[in-house]
């Protein structure tokens, strides 16, 4: 049993997420909000390293990603994809299983949505064309995460390495099937055809957010009470936290590794789903967003509890916009972002340790 | 250009594998260390992309492929430093730092590139190559398998050397037991937290040097995310062998030649699109894991940070 043994240790069973006292808020606040300061802090020598001033880039950023209305409502658009990839990580880590496929699963899911969806349009009422192109992609993500489930289920095989490998596999053949199979014949750049703007999904209000937003925070807090407050939920994280006690308690542990691979895959896919009928109509070639890996940090910074990912979400959202601003701007490469989320995970897990001994040295 | 089947593509084709599965070889023998004295190193790839940028940067500066190769090593080390700092000492979660590290040094050093080499993208040289008297001179084979640069030839040598301390060593013991039960490693008077720390750091500069390999000698530059999964080939390759050096050769041999037989039906003229090529590799590690998946036994205690006393 290779995976029990790493996957054990993430997935604490308290779900609820604490609660309590206010010196209680006030500590997780402080380990919350710490190591974000300190990342930033770090992040901003490394700009200083590269001759920039991080005062001005992050003041850009800010400026960009949060401030000016067009630049909020950019990041309230840029949110819906990324909580549908959110709820979907927050399921699998909850039940202690390491889906690391997330950037396969989501472009495969947009590829399929966007290659469907100018078809269907034409023959299908608007919302069922919405509808359909959602679920495909659900489908062939699900279908995605197949093969790492099957082989973690029955044949033990550690599943970080079969959904990253997967991962890659998944980014390749969307390439493929946008150049070969998808290809748009009426444009010269390599591309899928384009869903009419007026057939995506609507607007919220007089702004330019998309209604994906409602969608994905619609999701995100239901997978978290279904995590939290079903039964459903229950046997999950009791899978979670220690396998051979959920065999012991009469779960049917490999059907319930496949159901969160199937969940946890499937909702990555409709976070594709949403990103191209709500906001980027088709995809081109050699296009990545790479929001998996991104999303993972979100995740761990909000414990797996889904209302703190909104928030979350909400800051890896800014801090995107903004940089993609400012990378036009000030000339500082996407690859900035990387850095500063990687900073932050390391911080976070660090902060996690101290405040770990706190306690262990208060209470003895 | 010849046929599919002439001499010198044969030669070509052989040679390519070689090159490519070299990085895969040193990365997945690190791997291989760590994962026996059970860490999971899933920063792998940020310390191979590591000591590829080091290792550009200190062939590029000095002219030296030997001198890249050591800051390509040594920049894996450093990598692997922090990674043994946080996960073997501290006792972080080992997956959750793997991701941030490789996350960070792939981010890192696409950023320092931007900066220094964005509108030139220098080359290197190609290779000095050792031909070994004799067997060079074999048709085919000689100028595909024995026409190397030296560091080849000691990679190949390090899986004998592998084998050794494994089979014939303390060290090889001490390695086995702080992954399959550290307590009793404890309790025998080792330091379980050291013998972990220098598998970690020993992945660090395999992992380096493979990155170094793979941009100076299989590239001739240093472009942004040039290791592409290489890193977690290797930790593939590690899983698979169960412990074996011998096995994470064979392996990292049928890799590069899946890899070096599209680019070279590509060479041939035979129109593969680059992205189908991508795929292969990694097509051929999810064949062997569903075939021999279920075999890949890892040790017990992999990635369980050791704690005296815990239980």
């Amino acid at each position: 049993m290779s995976g029990d043994a790493t996957s054990a240790s993430a997935t604490p069973l308290d779900a609820s997420g604490g609660g309590g006292s206010a010196r209680d808020i006030g500590r997780r606040l402080l380990i919350t909000l710490g190591p974000i300061v300190v990342s930033l802090v770090l992040a901003g020598c490394v700009l200083l390293v590269l001759g920039i001033n991080p005062l001005a880039y992050y003041g850009y950023v800010v400026d960009r990603g949060l401030l000016s209305p067009l630049g909020l409502q950019q990041t309230l658009t840029r949110m819906a994809p990324l909580l549908f990839l959110a709820a979907g990580l927050i399921v699998a880590f909850r039940a202690g299983m390491w889906n690391l496929g997330g950037d396969g699963q989501f472009l495969l899911g947009a590829v399929t949505a966007a290659a469907s969806a100018p078809l269907l349009v034409q023959v299908l009422p608007g919302w069922l064309t919405l509808v359909a192109a959602f679920v495909i992609a659900t489908v062939v993500a699900m279908i995605w995460s197949l093969i790492p489930a099957l082989l973690r289920a029955y044949q033990g095989v550690n599943e970080i390495i079969t959904t990253l490998m997967m991962s890659f596999l998944g980014v390749s053949l969307a390439n493929v099937l946008v150049k070969l199979v998808f290809l748009d014949p009426a444009t010269t750049v390599p591309q899928t055809r384009t869903l009419p703007v007026e057939d995506r999904l609507p607007r919220l209000f007089e702004t330019t957010v998309t209604s994906g937003l409602l969608f994905g925070l619609v999701t995100i807090i239901a997978v978290h009470l279904m995590m939290t407050r079903t039964a459903f939920g229950l046997k999950l994280r009791v899978v979670g936290a220690n396998p051979r006690a959920a065999v012991h308690a009469g779960l049917n542990v490999p059907l319930l590794t496949v159901t969160v691979f199937a969940l946890s895959a499937g909702l990555i896919g409709m976070g594709g789903a949403v990103d191209i009928v709500g906001i980027q109509g088709n995809v081109r070639a050699d296009w990545n967003p790479a929001y998996g890996l991104a999303v993972i940090p979100v995740v761990f910074l909000a414990r797996m509890n889904g209302f703190a990912a909104i928030g979350f979400v909400f800051l890896l959202s800014v801090l995107s916009i903004g940089g993609e601003s400012a990378a036009r701007r000030l000339g500082v490469p996407q690859n900035f972002t990387m850095v500063l989320v990687s900073i932050v995970l390391i911080t976070l897990a660090v902060a996690e340790y101290l405040d770990h001994r706190f306690n262990q040295a208060r209470r003895a | 250009m010849g046929g599919f089947l002439s001499e010198t593509f044969l030669a070509a084709l052989l040679f390519g594998a070689i090159t490519a599965a070299i990085p895969l070889l040193l990365a997945g023998l690190g791997e291989q260390m760590s994962e026996k004295a059970g860490v999971l190193n899933i920063g792998i790839e940020g310390m191979m992309i590591a000591g590829a940028y080091a290792g550009f940067l200190g062939a590029y500066y000095s002219g030296s492929f030997w001198l890249g190769f050591a800051t390509g090593a040594a920049a894996g080390i450093l990598v692997a430093a922090l990674m043994a700092l946080l996960c073997v000492r501290l006792g972080l979660n080992q997956i959750v730092i793997g991701i941030a590290l490789t996350l960070g040094l792939e981010g890192l050093t696409a950023l320092l590139h931007h900066f220094q080499f964005s509108r030139s993208y220098p080359r290197l040289p190609a290779a000095q190559v050792t031909p070994i008297p004799l067997l060079a001179e074999i048709p085919v084979f000689g100028p595909a398998l024995f026409r190397h640069h030296l560091i080849v030839y000691l990679a190949v040598a390090a899986v004998f050397a592998m084998i050794w301390v494994y089979r014939r060593t303390q060290l090889g013991l001490n390695l086995q037991a702080a992954g399959d039960k550290p307590a009793a490693l404890d309790v025998a008077g080792i330091d379980v937290v050291r013998t972990r720390t220098a598998a970690v750091l020993f992945t660090g500069g395999m992992a380096g040097l493979g990155g170094a390999y793979l941009a100076n000698v299989g590239a001739g530059l240093f472009i942004p995310f040039i290791t592409n999964g290489a890193g977690f080939l290797g930790i593939v390759l590690a899983m698979l062998a169960r412990g074996r050096p011998l096995w994470v050769l064979a392996g990292a041999l049928i890799f590069g030649g899946c890899l070096s037989l599209t680019t070279a039906a590509q060479v041939a003229g035979i129109n593969v699109p680059t992205d189908v090529i991508q795929m292969v590799p990694f097509l051929a590690v999810m064949a062997m894991l569903v075939l021999f998946g279920r075999r890949a036994s890892l040790p017990a205690a992999l990635g369980i940070p050791y704690e005296r006393g815990a239980r």
